[in-house]
């Protein structure tokens, strides 16, 4: 009983357990190093040697008319093969793990 | 309303009470047909089939690469496993030996997935016996393993660990500490589990339920935990070494007991959880150097690997896990076959259900660690081209499409 009390009133002392998360716009809960979230491109390093189409898993990639890609993020498994196999490193797969749009159009990166 | 009263006689010797799919004491879909005697069970049907995904069919239509990902999408406790399953056999088809390295690595994250695969189940099975503080407390320990996975290899589930031939991801020196200082923190609070099953109530609570005795495991070629549980001393990592086991066949031993019930496959899983982190610690303390994968691209590696078929065998966390590969050479799949630990396991089930209590059910299910949408499977019959029995054909006409 004693030790019970004990616990409890230490329990409440304590600062809480949870971790605060995005109280203010564009602030983000830390990620290590090698996280896999949503991809970043960098079309202008790009050379459209479409490798990353050959191995993604899910068809996430696709072509566009001017021979470079795009990155539906809606497919995507996070994996990273395609940061992986690009030889120009044009893709990285950055800490953004915010998935949740208004609009589709959000979700492709290109 | 008359007053008069009427007795209803009930043949109480096979009243069917439907347990599942969407059942409030199983998490998974499965659905169990119980026969009971007031509370007896009688006897067991079982089926499955409610979560199928078709991903062995799927696998024949992408190359390895593309495969890799998707056999690591099979399970998602135990998504390291397949991976090593299938990255061992095509390394058996292509000769590709993989560095040192790169083999302790696979074991490292291997044995850290059985530690938090046995933690969450140590944390299912409390919830099963009404223990809900415990099941948050096992849950809580199993964060610190999943953090390493995120540090580590940059996802808490689907580590992408495997590559033909090698690793994707290298553990540096801060790394190595910091595994070793979670792995003590585990321990501690593993130990403290361990007090809490060792208690009284959880002990009557568990023993003598579920039996499964020796002959009946061996006979129903259950696997894993279930088996050992069953006092059979099996596991792949001793008979088959794969990855690195051969080198580290010292630093653990077989946990087995032999009273199979539900108690003694909760021990097994529990002493196992020492064993593993024993394991790990005798990893980080003889990592060797060297390069962690091969220097070519992943497409140069899947050419690399011929025509030809591979059966491989590993000890995922809830029992051996085979794969049967045949590649076509192009950088295909001609066929994959996966044959998953519960698979074998859940044919025990009957046996073990049978005999016991109602109440009993949810407990004794939980005991097997089934993985359900990974034993999903389904038969295609071709009635046109025959072969098919007689009580198909009735049913194609109860049910016409
Ligand atoms: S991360 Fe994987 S699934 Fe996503 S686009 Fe790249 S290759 Fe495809
Ligand atoms: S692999 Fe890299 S360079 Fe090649 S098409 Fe994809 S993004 Fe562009």
């Amino acid at each position: 009983m004693g030790r019970g009390l004990r616990a409890a009133f230490r329990a409440l002392l304590r600062k809480p357990v949870r971790v605060r998360y995005l109280t203010e716009a564009g602030e983000m809960v830390p990620v290590p190093e090698r996280y896999r979230g949503k991809i970043t491109y960098d079309k202008g390093a790009c050379i459209g040697c479409l490798l990353c189409i050959r191995t993604c898993p899910s068809g996430a990639i696709s072509t566009t008319e001017e021979k470079k890609v795009e990155f539906s993020v809606f497919k995507c498994t996070f994996c990273g093969q395609c940061a992986e196999i690009c030889p120009k490193k044009a893709v990285k797969l950055g800490s953004d793990f915010e998935l949740v749009v208004y609009e589709k159009e959000g979700m492709v990166v290109r | 309303m008359t007053g008069e009263t009427r007795e209803l006689e009930y043949d109480y010797s096979r009243l069917v009470v439907p347990f599942g799919p969407v059942h409030p004491a199983l998490k998974e879909p499965v659905h169990f047909k119980v026969f009971v005697k007031k509370e007896e069970v009688v006897d067991v049907g079982l089926r499955l089939g409610h979560v199928h995904r078709g991903i062995e069919a799927l696998a024949e239509t992408r190359n390895l690469v593309q495969a890799m990902y998707l056999v690591e999408r099979v399970c998602g406790i135990c998504s390291h496993s397949h991976t090593t399953c299938f990255v061992g056999a095509l390394e058996e088809i292509g000769r590709i030996q993989p560095s040192e390295r790169a083999l302790y690595l696979r074991t490292l994250v291997f044995e850290l997935e059985r530690l938090h695969s046995h933690l969450l189940w140590l944390g299912i099975m409390a919830y099963e016996i009404g223990f809900d503080t415990l099941f948050m407390f096992a849950f809580n320990t199993r964060e610190a393993v999943l953090d390493l996975f995120e540090e580590i290899t940059g996802n808490r589930v689907h580590h992408s660990m495997n590559v033909i031939g090698g690793v994707r991801w290298d553990l540096d020196g801060r790394m190595v500490e910091k595994v070793g200082r979670s792995m003590s923190k585990v321990r501690e609070a593993a130990q403290r589990i361990r007090e809490i099953f060792q208690d009284k109530t959880v002990e009557e609570r568990l023993s003598g339920v579920g039996l499964l005795d020796r002959g009946a495991a061996q006979e129903l070629c259950t696997v894993g935990p279930t088996a050992r549980g069953s006092g059979l001393k099996t596991d792949v990592r001793k008979e088959d070494p794969y990855a690195a086991y051969g080198a580290l066949e010292g630093s653990f031993s077989i946990v087995t007991r032999t009273e199979g019930d539900a108690y003694a496959r909760t021990e097994v899983r529990i002493f196992e959880i020492f064993e593993t982190i024993n394991m790990i610690n005798e990893i980080l303390a003889r990592l060797p150097g060297g390069s962690i994968r091969p220097g070519e691209t992943i497409i140069r590696s899947m050419n690399r690997v011929p025509q030809g078929e591979a059966v491989s065998r590993v000890e995922a966390p809830r029992g051996e896990l085979l794969y049967y590969v045949r590649t076509d050479g192009k950088g295909g799949l001609r066929r994959l076959k996966v044959r998953t630990p519960t698979l074998a396991n859940i044919v025990g089930l009957r046996q073990m259900l049978i005999g016991g209590e109602v109440a009993d059910i949810p407990v004794v299910v939980a005991s097997i660690d089934p993985c359900l949408s990974c034993t999903n499977r389904i038969t295609v019959i071709d009635l046109d081209k025959g072969g098919a029995g007689e009580p198909l054909r009735r049913r194609r006409r109860k049910w016409p499409h």
